[in-house]
């Protein structure tokens, strides 16, 4: 058997960045090759070059970047060498990327449709009105619904999966041979998510167009791809087959990425990670008995915005001491407004609010920082990026609950006090006098954890706390928030988009959907077996590998 | 200053070398604004009228005027009154502006549409014309003109510190200041304030000109400073009535003088927000 010749051949690709501290090397000397109409997955995590690597075959990388050795042949011909005039017309009918952040690629002040006769106009000599028929086609090719009323919608007016579809036909609008989608889904819902990519891996399929599939998300390549590379900090380290890499990863970077991607069976000290010994001796605390008063008690609690819209409608819940709950549903659930309300950063339209056998529900959001129970009660913010005050560097972060809430004064008191913290969250002192632009974004998690349990909580919200964080950092996180658990009999109220993390953090789980709740119980018994449509839809939407295992072969039978 | 910002401010200098000569010209004028009295050559309110519409030379570096008063000591002493009440103009409108536009950005609402509209109607005024009005209506004074173009300078700042704010009231870490017990009124003066002085102090040093400009134009009509006081607005308005007698220099230098004022300031600001911006930062 002869291969077939392959349609991209990159050789030994190096990119370099000049930055003022010097020569940044981003990809350093990979080779792979893509045979026409294959898909292949690049994974990897943030900064390991999978993205520089996509903007370097379309040869649209930044002013600053620069391909500096390495061969990229498509079709035979060395990419690293055309004319911007070539390059132009190869874009225009080859080769077509489709980015992260659908709305911010798409032009806001003008009708999507004319966007997409735009993109055939530009390369193809043909008339306005044959051009937009054929958008129009293109949109129907992505199966967006009323696409005669749509060709005239702005972006502003669709969601950002309906963007993503608009994207992929622009993309697909001049029979591309290769299509790179660089974190096509990152942001969107999940079960927007399968969605998007199903459409894709069909029209890719149909028309025979090879794609790659750069992504953080080892479950997502791993669905949707049959070959994934692993690229870390600039350097492919593994490629296999996609089935093969998740059951027997070989190298021991895609060993760690296998074992700290959460999937429906893992537990949280399974994890397996550097700091391994974070967790270890600390056994879970004992279940509450039952008739234990709830440390937290939500009854009929109801949001109305000024506008009349109902963000939370008739939310009732409660939470145990020691106990975890997670609080989990698409954007817009309302999950973000109840976390606040809780918390008493917002105030409720109606309900009460009970916190160890007393209403805190009366007393206005905008009072409660006097309260008595401002301390029990802490939360973890989403992005570790913009959850430090820039100006405060990282022992001022966690020192200042302390002062506030315990009315510490400086001093060693203090300084023990946050060092004790720091320590308890495994962040090394010496790091306590960096400021936030110093730092890494599994260490600024790391301060915001302190800071939230500086004061010893009852209860800590967690909202999303893992969502911006590369895999391997979450599953550090998370093996430390379980460990603060455990060790403080915490309450958890775990707010998450991510179903397979809440299922191993969390005891029990609700469901919220459109400010309501469509489903609770045991996490277990509610992922394992569904009772609502909703539920199913979500659980089914997050990949996991026996169901990629029956579908492949399914396929391939 | 972190070593990191002072590593990154050598780096804007290299590549933008007018920054640094800006710094050292508004220095330079700063100098002369403290210690002007004292060095200059001749006493700049003495006249001395055999002396009178002397070109320059190199006794009189910038001549003299028409009551033989040297002009080059006369515009050094007026250095000191111009930057006075620009600086303290600026000052005041900052201060007021700064806290004004921050506690609007962040509480959004009732507040904040009502100062956004007052502040409205202030800018659709010709400023200098109303900064005119304040001066005659007020008393022909010294303090009025600081008042005044205090207040004409307010609208700024207060969109500017109520623009800033606003884009960071709904980010963690403000949040998060509320959830460590600080209440409203402290998160904005202790947390966002702060945050934001950085580019206001670009906006100062970009005003800090025109609050010149703007002092020397109320004198030039005859508003605020009165003669003999030196002053560049008043030196050029005097020296103007000679001009078409060609005594040049009375206009010339008091001139001069206020367009590199103005000219450091301007760049001094530029150069600071390129060292100050976080996007510049690669």
């Amino acid at each position: 058997m002869t291969t077939p010749k392959p349609l991209l051949d990159i050789e030994n690709l190096q990119v370099t960045f000049s930055t003022r501290r010097g020569p940044v090397e981003a990809v350093r000397g990979i080779s792979l090759s893509l045979a026409e109409g294959e898909t292949l997955g690049i994974v990897g995590e943030s900064g390991s070059g999978k993205s520089v690597t996509g903007f370097a075959m379309t040869r649209l990388l930044d002013a600053s970047g620069k391909i500096s050795g390495g061969r990229i042949s498509f079709r035979d011909r060395d990419i690293t060498k055309m004319t911007s005039a070539s390059l132009r017309e190869m874009h225009g009918s080859a080769m077509a990327m489709i980015f992260q952040n659908p709305r911010g690629a798409l032009n806001p002040i003008r009708a999507i449709g004319q966007q997409i006769a735009d993109a055939i106009l530009a390369h193809r000599k043909i008339s306005a009105s044959e051009a937009r028929a054929e958008s129009l086609e293109l949109l129907r090719a992505v199966k967006i619904r009323d696409p005669e009323k749509r060709m005239n919608a702005y972006p502003h007016e669709l969601s950002g999966g309906m963007c993503q579809r608009v994207m992929i036909a622009m993309a697909i609008s001049s029979n591309p041979a290769l299509l790179i989608a660089d974190e096509p889904t990152t942001g969107l819902d999940v079960t927007t998510q399968k969605v998007v990519m199903d459409l894709l891996a069909s029209i890719a399929a149909e028309r025979g167009m090879a794609t790659i599939l750069i992504t953080h998300d080892l479950g997502l390549a791993a669905r949707y791809c049959r070959r994934v590379v692993v690229m870390e900090q600039g350097k492919l380290v593994e490629e296999a087959d996609a089935l093969t890499l998740f059951r027997s990863p070989q190298h021991p970077y895609t060993k760690r990425l296998v074992a700290a991607s959460p999937t429906a069976t893992s537990r949280v000290e399974d994890l397996v990670t550097d700091d391994e010994k974070l967790l270890v001796p600390v056994a879970p605390p004992p279940k509450p008995k039952h008739g234990t008063p709830p440390l937290l008690e939500v009854l009929d609690l109801v949001k109305r915005f000024d506008d009349g819209t109902v963000g939370v409608a008739n939310f009732s819940m409660s939470i145990a001491p020691g106990e975890s709950v997670g609080l989990v549903g698409e954007s817009g659930s309302g999950k973000s407004t109840t976390s606040r309300m809780i918390c008493r950063l917002l105030d409720q339209t109606e309900g009460t609010i009970n916190f160890n056998g007393q209403s805190i529900s009366h007393v206005p959001a905008r009072d409660f920082h006097r309260a008595p129970q401002r301390r029990e009660i802490q939360i973890v913010f989403q992005d570790p990026n913009d959850s430090l005050n820039p100006r405060f560097n990282a022992f001022d972060c966690i020192a200042h609950p302390l002062i506030r809430l315990l009315g510490m004064s400086n001093g060693s008191a203090l300084r023990q006090r946050v060092a004790e913290c720091a320590h308890r969250v495994g962040l090394p002192a010496d790091l306590l006098e960096r400021f936030p632009h110093q730092l890494s974004g599994g260490q600024k998690a790391r301060i915001g954890i302190a800071r939230a349990i500086a004061c010893r909580p009852k209860l800590l919200v967690l909202d999303e706390p893992t969502a911006a964080l590369d895999v391997s950092v979450q599953a550090v996180v998370l093996q430390l928030l379980e460990r603060l658990r455990r060790e403080d009999n915490l309450s958890f109220l775990f707010v998450s988009h991510d179903l397979n993390v809440v299922r191993m953090m969390c005891q029990r789980t609700i469901v919220l959907r459109n400010g309501a709740i469509v489903e609770q119980g045991e996490s277990h018994q509610l992922f394992d077996n569904p009772q609502t449509d909703y539920t199913r839809e979500l659980v089914d939407a997050v990949p996991h590998i026996e169901m990629i295992a029956a579908e492949k072969a399914a396929a391939g039978a | 200053m972190s070593s990191a910002t002072l590593q990154h401010a050598a780096f804007i200098l290299r590549g933008n070398p007018i920054t640094g000569i800006a710094a050292i010209g508004a220095s330079l004028l700063i100098f002369v604004g403290i210690f002007g009295p004292w060095i200059v050559p001749y006493d700049p309110i003495a006249s001395n009228v055999q002396n009178a519409l002397m070109p320059p030379s190199a006794a009189h570096w910038a001549g003299t005027d028409q009551l033989g008063r040297d002009v080059f000591s006369r515009i050094i002493v007026a250095a000191q009154l111009d930057l006075a009440i620009a600086v303290s103009a600026v000052g005041i409108s900052f201060a007021l502006g700064a806290v004004i536009g921050a506690l609007c950005g962040y509480s959004g609402g009732k507040l904040d549409r009502a100062v956004g509209r007052f502040v409205d109607v202030l800018m659709a005024f010709p400023l200098f014309v109303l900064a005119m009005a304040m001066v005659a209506a007020l008393g022909n004074r010294v303090e009025n003109i600081v008042i005044a173009t205090a207040i004409i300078n307010l609208p700024f700042y207060i969109r500017f510190a109520r623009a800033e704010v606003n884009v960071r009231r709904n980010l963690g870490w403000v949040e998060a200041a509320r959830a460590c017990g600080d209440s409203h009124v402290s998160v904005v003066l202790r947390f966002l304030l702060p945050n934001v002085l950085p580019a206001m102090v670009v906006q100062m040093s970009l005003n800090l000109g025109w609050a010149i400009i703007n002092a020397a134009g109320l004198s030039f009509i005859g508003l605020g400073v009165k003669p003999p006081t030196p002053e560049w607005g008043i030196m050029v308005a005097e020296g103007a009535r000679f001009i078409s007698t060609g005594k040049w220099w009375l206009v010339a230098f008091p001139g001069l003088a206020l367009m590199l004022a103005v000219l450091c300031f301007n760049l001094l600001g530029d150069g600071l927000r390129d060292i100050l911006d976080p996007r510049q930062r690669t």
